[in-house]
């Protein structure tokens, strides 16, 4: 490949090259704002943390906050509740991990690595499998067979610690990154 | 079968625009004269009846968004205003919104048609795959609509079906945010399902536009599912198939307008006339009565990555139908083995959406619905790919008639053949 013409084609050639690579970058560059523009906007950012009173929730109850848009269960358990939710053997559990995002992401899913404290549930009301809001089971009114949510979309069943235990739901409800502030104040996000 | 065209300008302006822009001769060749096999029946009437369903939906759609507000904390009420206050506003939502109900109604009938007679099959694929893209189309487009209202229906569906997109391993939840516009369906959802809903007819009228070129290349396959050989084989579109299709138009607009008067909110749900509630799911959620096949494979698999493939695989899997279909036949009227497999799988559709319409751990008849939708999705794919196949490669047809006129204007002895 020597003389003057092939010289001449391997200049149009970086020509072609070059203003292709030039051109992919500007569409690249182009494309990118249109596809940005719609993941959550600084607004909806700003709303990450949510402060919320627990000192009024009895044990055996629990409340609903909003939290980023999403329900969020602030539950306060009864003893057994508390024991059942301990009793678990966690190697048999469909989830194994404690999916709590304040703690170490390779943690078992024992109770004690999705709580602070043993007396209260914090979790996302987001169900894992395709989010609706699961339905809080109690004595008086049970809903699915292990005491802690069914999700009537689709049936699956939580314990008491918000775990996963039957249907299709991959995953035990999420444990938010929250902090008690007192004893009946807790802040998430 | 778009031959030479036919076109005769007679005036000077008809020629004088005939050598700029042909539009006259393309209107003239495509729906006066265009040649069409003379034995089409009443189920062929029906892509008349979806353009019809197609303009009644982007008409009643653009005077309904003169009075919607795209905006979670008002939508609601703004839909009350145009049941209420908006002068005929009742009138042109509840046509938009059993117009939808209609749209499906008509597409699923000229798709059932579409396989029974073998209109997938060459020379017509792309006609057919066009076909399987507006039907996606038309789902996008429903579940869009569906959302703005801000019901608890629309919330929770909407909330529902995203959330099938963080089935996908590691990126699954980033798209779902992408989505959203948020952490959860909210405002910014509503927004952008307004605008792209607002969007979506004018492509599938687009991809409508390609469909009917397509279809205008080899001509309408018809219910013999032989190929036209002779002039004598067909009639000019107009006035035989324009008067048959306006015929049966009517026919439809007679159920049409009886949903619309008499039973308005038949297909709604009850639960869509309460606000959106972010912290509170209603006991049943069930899609729209069109989603609901898809919904019952869905709910069908334990698994939540596998029941989403699934379910789209059930629609992408009608594009290749004109693969897995061997059989040199067409039409199931000379497939006597294909054509109890065909009834079958329409009644395998129908019982996935009933198993759809039934709570999670409903029975039927003792069995457990879960178990029947799971039996009629195995029938579903079965039908697809193993059947289709197979019933191609053994089964002996009946023998065809010679040609579409011999069948039609023969004796009766020779066409019942």
């Amino acid at each position: 490949m020597a003389g003057t013409t092939s010289d001449a084609a391997t200049r149009r050639d970086f020509i072609y090259v070059a203003s292709g690579a030039m051109g992919a970058v500007a569409a690249g560059a182009v494309a990118w704002p249109l596809i940005q523009q719609m993941n959550p906007s600084a607004a909806a950012l700003a709303l990450a943390t949510t402060e919320t009173d627990i000192g009024a929730i009895q044990p055996g109850q629990q409340v609903i906050i909003k939290h980023r848009g999403q329900p969020l269960f602030v539950r306060r358990r009864t003893p057994e509740e508390i024991k059942s939710a301990q009793a678990v053997d966690v190697a048999a559990l469909p989830d194994g991990l404690a999916r709590n995002a304040g703690k170490d992401a390779a943690l078992p899913a024992s109770d004690a690595n999705r709580t602070i404290k043993a007396e209260w549930l914090v979790v996302s009301g987001v169900c894992t499998h395709l989010g609706c809001t699961p339905t809080v089971s109690t004595p008086s009114a049970p809903e699915g067979e292990y005491g802690g949510w069914l999700c009537h979309c689709h049936g699956s069943a939580y314990d008491t610690s918000g775990r996963i235990r039957k249907g299709p739901a991959p995953e035990n409800l999420h444990v938010p990154v929250y902090s008690f502030m007192s004893d009946t104040r807790i802040k998430v996000g | 079968m778009s031959g030479p065209s036919t076109y005769n300008p007679k005036s000077g302006i008809e020629k004088w625009l005939d050598q700029r822009l042909p539009l006259p001769r393309f209107m003239h060749d495509t729906m006066l004269t265009f040649p069409t096999p003379r034995n089409l029946n009443f189920w062929y009437t029906f892509g008349g009846i979806l353009t019809f369903c197609l303009g009644v939906q982007i008409i009643t759609g653009i005077v309904l968004a003169m009075h919607y507000v795209a905006n979670a904390g008002l939508a609601f009420d703004s839909v009350e205003k145009i049941m209420r206050d908006v002068n005929y506003g009742w009138l042109i939502r509840y046509v938009h919104a059993n117009g939808a109900s209609m749209f499906f109604l008509a597409v699923y009938i000229h798709m059932f048609r579409g396989i029974y007679y073998g209109s997938y099959k060459a020379p017509r694929e792309i006609i057919w795959i066009l076909g399987v893209l507006i039907y996606l189309l038309m789902t996008a487009t429903a579940f869009f609509g569906y959302v703005l209202p801000w019901g608890q229906m629309s919330f929770w569906g909407a909330t529902v079906i995203t959330n099938l997109f963080s089935a996908i391993p590691v990126i699954g939840p980033g798209i779902a945010t992408w989505l959203w516009g948020d952490f959860a369906v909210g405002d910014a959802t509503l927004n952008r399902f307004f605008s792209l809903h607002y969007l979506l007819p004018f492509i599938i009228a687009g991809v409508v536009g390609l469909h009917i070129w397509a279809l205008h290349v080899p001509g309408n396959n018809n219910p013999l599912g032989i190929d036209v050989k002779s002039p004598q084989d067909t009639v000019p579109f107009h006035p035989y198939y324009t008067v048959k299709d306006a015929f049966f138009l009517v026919l439809f607009i007679i159920v049409f307008a009886g949903f619309v008067f008499f039973e308005p909110e038949f297909f709604g749900s009850p639960d869509n006339n309460i606000p959106a509630n972010p912290l509170v799911t209603p006991p049943d959620i069930v899609p729209e009565w069109y989603l609901l096949p898809f919904y019952a494979m869905l709910r069908s698999v334990p698994d939540k990555l596998l029941g989403v493939l699934v379910m789209g695989a059930a629609i992408v899997s009608l594009a290749v139908l004109p693969w897995t279909d061997t059989s040199r036949v067409r039409s199931n009227r000379f497939r006597p083995t294909m054509k109890w497999f065909f009834w079958f799988f329409v009644v395998a559709c129908v019982t996935l959406g009933y198993c759809g319409s039934q709570p999670v751990d409903a029975t039927i008849a003792g069995i457990p619905a879960v178990w029947i939708a799971r039996l009629a999705s195995l029938y579903y794919f079965a039908f697809i790919y193993p059947i289709m196949f197979f019933v191609g490669l053994f089964e002996t047809p009946k023998p065809l008639p010679a040609s579409i006129a011999q069948s039609v204007l023969g004796d009766k002895p020779a066409a019942a053949e």
